[in-house]
């Protein structure tokens, strides 16, 4: 399991809360070629990414090799206070994954 | 190695069943688990029926895409989704001019706002295309932008 790749923001407004990630992964398309031996670079990406807010789903995302290398994710649900948790973990399609929480507020 | 790919793919479906069993997930939800034929499909219309069921989709001015007019560096073009679209139960982005033109699907739990960012690849210059399900009817915008390989601005 890859540690650490995972940096996350929440901010509250009102019971909005708004959640920013970014995580280091290479995203690795498959398509590109290694300039050195010409072999094509075997693609490595995250496939399934989940955020839960106080164990409920708020996101699920299913990506493809389209998406940039350490990607970047924001978007906002309702219903947070401070205190509240949100997790958000990944897996890519070699079986890595990745998780993790902050507090709210 | 076949074997073990197809072995890692049930346990994630039964771990996937597991969290449906505990009602962490919605089945809606479930449904999209990784839609692989989607992701490697080469036309629109293919990834479109993988990832959503229906290439039918309706303009909609009620989806806003911000992506920028001309980007520099097709490797990290970011991209934002809104819509005021009721009850949106998924946003898809797409690129028509990709290899394979699915870039992220994101299902939204009912409380999550209809709006999600991020950053795509894009291999030449095409549109951005927002799918957006809601109410069972998928709904979609398009927007142009200009990649400049050569990285000399324009």
């Amino acid at each position: 399991m890859a540690k650490g790749t995972i940096k996350m923001k929440t901010s509250l407004n009102g019971n909005v809360c708004n959640v920013k990630a970014l995580i280091k992964h290479k995203m690795e398309t498959g398509q590109r070629k290694d300039a050195k031996t010409g072999k094509v670079i075997p693609a490595h990406f995250i496939q399934e990414l989940s955020c839960t807010h106080n164990g409920k789903s708020v996101l699920n995302a299913n990506w493809g090799t389209a998406v940039s290398a350490n990607p970047y994710l924001s978007f906002e649900f309702t219903g947070a206070k401070a205190g509240d948790k949100v997790v958000l973990s990944w897996t890519d399609n070699k079986g890595e994954s990745d998780s993790h929480e902050v507090t709210v507020g | 190695m076949k074997r073990r790919v197809f072995l890692k793919g049930t346990l994630a479906s039964s771990a996937v069943a597991v969290a449906v069993g505990a009602g962490i997930l919605n089945p809606r939800q479930v449904l999209a688990a990784w839609p692989k034929s989607a992701f490697e499909a080469k036309s629109m219309q293919e990834a479109l029926n993988g990832a959503l069921g229906s290439e039918l989709t309706e303009p909609s001015d009620a989806i806003q895409i911000k992506a920028p007019d001309i980007a520099e560096n097709g490797a990290v073009v970011p991209v934002t989704v809104s819509t005021s679209l009721s009850n949106a139960e998924s946003i898809s982005i797409l690129a028509d001019g990709n290899p394979t033109p699915l870039a992220a699907s994101f299902m939204l739990a009912a409380n999550t706002a209809g709006s999600v960012s991020t950053r795509i690849k894009m291999g030449k210059t095409s549109n951005v295309v927002a799918v957006v399900k809601s109410g069972g009817k998928l709904y979609s915008a398009r927007k142009e932008v200009k990649v400049t390989i050569g990285g000399c601005g324009g």
